[in-house]
């Protein structure tokens, strides 16, 4: 049985479809991040498995129970959002059992809540405070905790940690992991951070103008984006581009006056096609000195970009930017030519016309 | 070092100058004297209510008298004749309350109430409905006047208290709803949706989540609501009916009630008695004050 299962859902606001015949099925106790540029109707989809909005088409289920029509509090569901959303005029006790006493339940099972899900967070020194004393990380942890009280199946966050500071964000990241481990709760989690995507997601939905583009587990998406704009949304820095076509009956891949063999490729036989992309990540690229036929690309090293761990090296290959990581220890010089080895096993392929991957 | 011409030994920009300048003395001389403008008619009230009827009659309006009592004002607020009875203007004070009290009260919880609703739930047309009622705060009072005799006389509470303050209660919507609809579409909307999720309803969120917050903008209403209706005339004499007529209307009487010779000094403890509600209103609530007079500015 699926935890979360939307079905057709379309959602117009007026002539605007904002999600078109969109399709979503979350496992029991999967960790699903949806993930896109603004505007790409992720939060859209979240407020409406929350019923926050009603959608024009389609049904939603949650734990098989058909819960298109249903209020959000009949969902079974905790909300997280991104501006924390706190009673402001209540203390964080009061905050976290608001829900429950609307619901109606016992004084005693309210306090055994409240502990719990304090001792969770570790928010029990606040419990007396107002939202107002509180810091963000404090704040967002509160919130969380008004979702983990009301004793869900499927928690839903709303862009989370974009209001915390870089640091905050990587250390609440991390307990969100540690939490859903510990829970083993349904969670579908909006964020427009590739990273937080890549390490929390169980799978990656990645979608642009209301439809899913690709929905698979992260290393999945990383190394075989299944079209150009999923290849291009995802890795930082992004994947290398480079236009041309397909030569040999589809065995290399011609550009910039270079042919590169294309045998070794794990998508297999690409066909004849008078325009493709070859995609290529930074960490895919090689600098040396000689040139190996059918496996190699003229280059000229632009500059550098030394990141501590390792560095990133801008080239030019034609007039085409390309980058490519390095060890830090390996400099180059400005303005020297080099030849790029191509890993062509983890390169991707795709129809310059379709934009789908071959 | 041993360049040290290189640095610039005057300081740029403009010393911060001392507090006192002329342009400052002029200023301020201008708007002292522009206080004692606005204040003068206030203090020739007061000292007017304090002397007896010969002094007035005898002296200078503008010296304060020798021997100040309070005789006038005891005979304004008890016994003062406002038509046929004599009763001072203390009836009408309590009237005052009487209709004050409950139009406040109902505008401003059918005003809250409504802008709530158009601003967090829309429904079909709500937009629509909400610029009908704004145009209602541009159509002159004097239009309604008759119609509303009319229907209030149509629902039988014409020349009653209630008739009263269903006048004020229709005529402080427009402004009030305004108010609190921009209001409450300045709160965050993800607090509306987490009191949703938290399960709290249409009054659950307005009662336990948006009236909490608000008690800015329930200031600023009951302000402005109270100094209008209290320092109202028109509706007062048209609906309330004779038994029921506001301070100021019984005010107006005592001023034109023609016996005998002028009282100054209790017409003028009675005009004081009758501004005296608005004006604590306005030292005692200050910012909150203008902030209605700023609120009520789109009004025009």
């Amino acid at each position: 049985m699926h935890s979360v299962s939307v079905q057709s859902l379309t959602l117009k606001f007026g002539a605007a479809e904002v999600l078109k015949n969109l399709n979503l099925d979350v496992a029991e106790g999967e960790f699903i991040v949806l993930l896109g540029p603004s505007g790409c109707g992720k939060s859209t989809l979240l407020n409406c498995i929350a019923g926050l909005l009603e959608l024009s088409e389609g049904q939603i289920h949650i734990k098989g129970k058909n819960v298109t029509w249903a209020e959000p509090s009949e969902r079974g569901i905790g909300m997280v959002f991104q501006s924390y959303a706190l009673y402001p005029q209540m203390t964080v006790r009061g905050n976290l059992s608001f829900g429950l006493k609307i619901a109606g339940m016992a004084k005693d099972e309210i306090e055994k809540r409240v502990q719990r899900a304090s001792e969770i967070l570790q928010i029990g020194p606040l419990l007396d405070r107002k939202p107002g004393a509180l810091s963000g990380g404090q704040r967002q942890r509160v919130a969380i905790g008004r979702a983990l009280v009301r004793d869900v199946d499927v928690f839903l966050f709303d862009e989370p940690l974009s209001n915390l500071d870089a640091k905050l964000r990587s250390e609440l990241r991390v307990e969100l992991k540690r939490l859903h481990n510990r829970l083993k709760n349904t969670m579908v989690y909006v964020t427009h951070d590739q990273i937080e995507a890549l390490t929390l997601a169980d799978r990656i939905a990645v979608m642009r103008g209301g439809i899913i583009q690709q929905l698979a587990a992260p290393q999945e998406i990383y190394n075989r984006p299944s079209n150009l704009f999923v290849a291009g949304f995802i890795g930082s820095p992004s994947m290398n581009f480079m236009h041309g076509k397909t030569v040999d009956g589809g065995t290399a891949f011609e550009t910039a006056g270079t042919t590169l063999s294309l045998s070794g490729y794990e998508g297999g036989a690409v066909g004849a096609r008078d325009k493709a992309i070859l995609g290529l990540r930074p960490e895919h690229l090689e600098m040396v000195d000689a040139p190996i036929p059918g496996k190699t690309i003229p280059a000229m090293v632009e500059i550098d970009e030394p990141m501590g761990a390792d560095s990133l090296v801008w080239l030019k290959v034609g007039d085409v930017p390309v980058s490519v990581r390095v060890p830090v220890e390996n400099r180059p010089e400005h303005g020297k030519s080099v030849h790029l080895k191509v890993d062509i096993s983890k390169a991707s392929v795709f129809d310059a016309v379709s934009e789908q991957r071959i | 070092m041993a360049n040290t011409t290189a640095f610039d030994q005057v300081p740029s920009g403009k010393k911060p100058t001392p507090f006192i300048t002329w342009q400052r003395f002029v200023v301020y001389s201008v708007l002292g004297v522009c206080a004692l403008f606005f204040l003068l008619p206030l203090y020739i009230m007061v000292i007017t209510s304090l002397k007896s009827i010969q002094e007035i009659q005898g002296g200078n309006i503008f010296v304060p008298t020798m021997s100040p009592s309070f005789d006038a004002w005891e005979k304004a607020w008890n016994s003062a004749c406002t038509g046929l009875y004599c009763e001072g203007i203390k009836v009408g004070f309590w009237n005052s309350v009487k209709i004050t009290g409950p139009s406040t009260v109902v505008s401003i919880a059918v005003a809250s109430v409504t802008g709530y609703s158009l601003a967090n739930w829309p429904f079909k047309m709500s937009e629509f409905y909400f610029t009908v009622l704004l145009l209602g705060s541009f159509i002159p009072y004097v239009v309604m006047l008759y119609p509303l005799v009319i229907i209030t006389r149509w629902m039988g509470i014409y020349s009653t208290l209630p008739a009263v303050v269903f006048v004020h209660t229709i005529f402080g919507l427009p402004i009030l709803t305004l108010l609190f609809r921009n209001y409450f579409a300045s709160l965050p909307q993800e607090l509306f949706k987490a009191a949703r999720v938290d399960g709290a309803g249409y009054w659950g969120i307005f009662f336990r989540v948006f009236v909490p917050m608000s008690v800015p903008i329930f200031t600023v209403a009951v302000i402005l609501q109270i100094t209008g209706i209290w320092n109202d005339f028109l509706f007062g004499v048209i609906y309330a009916g004779p038994t029921n007529y506001p301070m100021t209307v019984q005010l107006n009487n005592i001023v034109n009630s023609a016996m005998g010779g002028k009282a100054y000094n209790v017409d003028m403890a009675a005009t004081i008695l009758t501004g005296l509600v608005p004006l604590t209103i306005y030292f005692v609530s200050g910012k909150y004050f203008v902030r209605g007079i700023a609120a009520g500015a789109v009004k025009g």
